[in-house]
């Protein structure tokens, strides 16, 4: 059995019927499919998911272990050639190394060991339960808001917080106001400080504000992050510079940079895993009673893939198959790449639109989709875009 | 106690030390965060550096068909072993680690602080078998300190007597091998069962043991098919010839072959139940001399459908397994674990199990290392198990 039956075996009873029962909506990402269409897609999926994880071994292992030596080495050589640095192109090649290490640290290798990828080699280095990851979020805090939260209910409005993360209006179903105006300055603000905003994401302020969270818990995890992030800027701006000696400045401002420009990148990367043109917006009716293939339909309907090379697929930690990481997420990240052909094929069969775009094409849709969502809905121009099934 | 080497004041340790002191100080704990030092260190090939470095195998010796006996050099932090003794042993097999219990064969008192260790193959793939495969000089290995209560008092009785069936021998080759080194000076009875000559590991140092120590009996008894003759190519094969005195399972009158009242002294045994079974009621039979025992497993094998005991070790709770999940039976018993979906996507629930074995709900996997990380929500026990909470 698999882990989507027994999810929605689960929720199939709490409502009270079965997939084949009295007349229901059809899905939301797939209107053209009958349940029986929408069993046999997940039949399918289910598929690729167990061969993949049988096939786990060695190979994922030395990978992920070489990634993790790779990107601890280009932190140390990027920090040191950032202090030693006198000249300028040695100082942004070391924040280039610095900057390429940590994104890869953070996505390729923390968001998906926190993920449970790795658990499977029972190293203590790569162990969900245990691991630490190098962002000002505690490692419990995020796998709270990010794995159960956010992977569980993906973009359902209103129970999906990272729709906008409370911050930017990324969707019709939040009310426009008069403050969203700022809606592309908060953008801005958000990618500056992503991994500091992200480290107090948990703390659901927007919910908090309506009285949904217990008080206590909120301010344990408020102290655990404030912890966390002086930490975290303790060796950044300040021990990483005093070890430095005469070229502190230089190394603070390169920590600075490696700073700024991490946290850029893991925004770009992150928004346009579901907010590029094509990406469908569910309910939370779509949660009742969801089967296994409604599942699917909803994790593939809300992601857009990024197409590039190797390394930039390593610089994204994968979330450039975003679509591949819905359908799987406890699946090494290393494979997505090896499935996707296979998953968009399967896309195509069924009829369904399967998002990947370019880099540029994608963050262009998403930084226009934040303009547009500035405005209030009867101001701004309509723009429709349909994705051809398969492609 | 059984002498504890002097690895742990040799100048290598003494380095480690001084090394370990830098790399434990704030400075260092605070650029490392979030991870320890010992995670940066690994990451960069620099393991031996770690607090708790890795042993390496320097010799790997195949003398026994589908077995391997290994020499290891362990970390500096390794202040040696009793005879008797067992090690955990963890190596990455197909990428995931894995850990298997090994008894130590080498003497308490080996020069240098190597410990020796011969590995079955099981056919079922983990650990053992890899090592018998592919286990060869130069691999890193993590060591558990040595543990359990299988050893020879502090003061040797005048009469040590041993029992062992199959690979069971190997605490006791490495008693054996301690009380040579000791020079005991009383007398030493042991009673091997085996299939075939070939498959008594170390057989030709036994025969040396025996022709070297007048007053130590070394006997082993044959339980395969009648006439399995010592295979000329063998070392020592005449020596060896002539300690196969007995044939078929333990019975009584086998302890006549060894000094005269064996059953009277204190016994060590260490393989097959039943062998532990019979030696236990004969040596009931002769009076009360203690009998030890080496069990392998903590719990009887597991019971279909339930019925084990699991225990959460964190709380101190216990409870019959009931056949549902480990959640789902955590909760009922007042726990409250952390988890998230109840499906197995969120991994929120992903405990560490000390001991035992669980079953994945989803693949039917029995996993059953000892520190497996379980998700609970998706895990059923399959016999006794311990888990973390």
């Amino acid at each position: 059995m698999d882990a989507f039956a027994v999810s929605a075996t689960a929720r199939t009873t709490a409502a009270g019927g079965t997939a084949a029962a009295p007349r229901r909506q059809p899905s939301r990402g797939a209107p053209h499919l009958d349940e029986s269409r929408l069993d046999a897609l997940a039949a399918e999926l289910d598929a690729i998911r167990r061969r993949e994880m049988a096939g786990r071994g060695e190979a994922d292992a030395r990978y992920i272990r070489r990634v993790a030596a790779v990107a601890t080495a280009l932190q140390i050589g990027g920090r040191a050639a950032i202090a030693l640095g006198r000249r300028r192109p040695v100082w942004w090649a070391g924040v280039a190394a610095a900057t390429a290490g940590r994104v890869i640290e953070a996505m390729e290798i923390g968001h998906n060991v926190l993920h449970g990828q790795y658990d499977w080699m029972r190293d203590p280095r790569f162990d969900s339960s245990t691991y630490e990851w190098n962002m000002t979020a505690p490692a419990d805090q995020w796998k709270h808001a990010h794995n159960l939260v956010h992977h569980v209910n993906a973009n359902v409005a209103g129970v999906d917080r990272d729709l906008g993360y409370g911050v930017v209006r990324m969707t019709d179903e939040q009310p426009w106001s008069p403050s969203h105006l700022a809606n592309p300055l908060a953008a801005l603000v958000l990618a500056a400080l992503f991994d500091q905003a992200i480290g107090f994401y948990d703390l659901e302020a927007e919910r908090q504000a309506l009285g949904l969270v217990d008080p206590d818990e909120a301010r344990a995890k408020f102290e655990a992050s404030v912890a966390k992030l002086k930490r975290q800027a303790a060796r950044d701006f300040v021990l990483v510079p005093l070890l430095a000696g005469r070229a502190a400045p230089r190394a603070l401002a390169g920590s600075l940079t490696t700073q700024l420009l991490g946290n850029l990148w893991g925004f770009a990367i992150i928004f346009c895993g579901h907010f590029p043109d094509g990406t469908v917006v569910f309910q939370p009716e779509d949660l009742e009673g969801e089967t296994r293939g409604r599942w699917y339909v909803r994790q593939l309907r809300g992601a857009a893939n990024i197409r590039g090379s190797f390394p930039f697929h390593v610089l994204t930690g994968n979330l450039s198959h975003q679509i591949e990481h819905h359908l799987f997420p406890d699946l090494p990240a290393r494979r997505y790449r090896h499935i996707a052909p296979e998953v968009q094929a399967v896309c195509r069969r069924y009829g369904l639109p399967y998002n990947s775009r370019r880099f540029g094409r994608q963050f262009g849709s998403v930084a226009l989709r934040i303009v547009r969502m500035s405005l209030p809905d009867g101001l701004r121009p309509s723009r429709r875009r349909s994705l051809t099934p398969g492609r | 106690m059984g002498g504890v080497s002097d690895a742990s004041r040799s100048p290598r340790a003494r380095a480690h030390r001084r090394l370990r002191q830098v790399l434990e100080s704030r400075v260092v704990e605070a650029l490392a965060t979030p991870h320890g030092i010992d995670h940066h260190l690994v990451t960069l090939g620099a393991g031996w550096a770690t607090a708790d470095p890795p042993a390496r195998v320097v010799d790997a010796r195949r003398t026994t068909p589908g077995t391997v006996t290994l020499t290891l050099r362990p970390g500096p932090r390794w202040a040696g072993h009793q005879a008797g003794q067992h090690v955990t042993l963890t190596v990455p097999v197909g990428g995931a680690r894995r850990s298997r219990c090994f008894s130590i064969a080498s003497s308490a008192h080996t020069p240098g602080g190597t410990v020796e260790l011969t590995v079955k193959a099981t056919g079922r793939g983990g650990v053992s078998d890899h090592l018998v495969a592919s286990g060869c000089p130069g691999q890193s290995v993590q060591l558990s300190p040595p543990a359990g209560t299988f050893v020879l008092p502090a003061e040797r009785p005048p009469h040590v007597v041993m029992v062992s069936g199959g690979s069971g021998i190997t605490p006791v080759l490495s008693m054996l091998r301690t009380l040579h080194d000791e020079g005991h000076p009383g007398t030493v009875s042991f009673l091997h069962y085996a299939r075939a000559p070939a498959d008594v590991v170390a057989a030709a140092e036994l025969a040396r043991l025996a022709a070297r120590h007048r007053a130590w009996r070394i006997v082993v008894a044959l339980t395969g098919p009648t006439g399995a003759a010592v295979p000329p190519s063998m070392a020592d094969a005449p020596a060896v010839a002539r300690l196969c005195r007995l044939a078929g399972r333990f019975r009584a009158d086998h302890l006549s072959a060894l000094a005269p009242g064996a059953a009277q002294a204190p016994v060590w045994v260490c393989g097959p139940g039943r062998l532990a079974a019979d030696v236990a009621s004969a040596w009931r039979a002769a009076g009360d001399a203690p009998v030890h025992v080496e069990r392998y497993r903590l719990d009887p094998p597991p019971a279909a459908g339930g019925g084990g005991r699991v225990r959460f070790t964190r709380s101190g709770v216990e409870v019959v397994d009931d056949g549902r999940s480990l959640l789902v039976q955590a909760e009922g018993a007042g726990l409250a674990p952390a988890h998230g979906c109840r499906a197995g996507q969120c991994h929120t629930c992903v405990r560490r199990m000390p001991a035992g074995a669980v079953r994945d709900l989803r693949t039917g996997d029995v996993v059953d290392e000892p520190g497996a990380l379980v998700q609970i929500c998706v895990s059923v026990p399959d016999g006794g198990v311990e888990i973390d909470l």
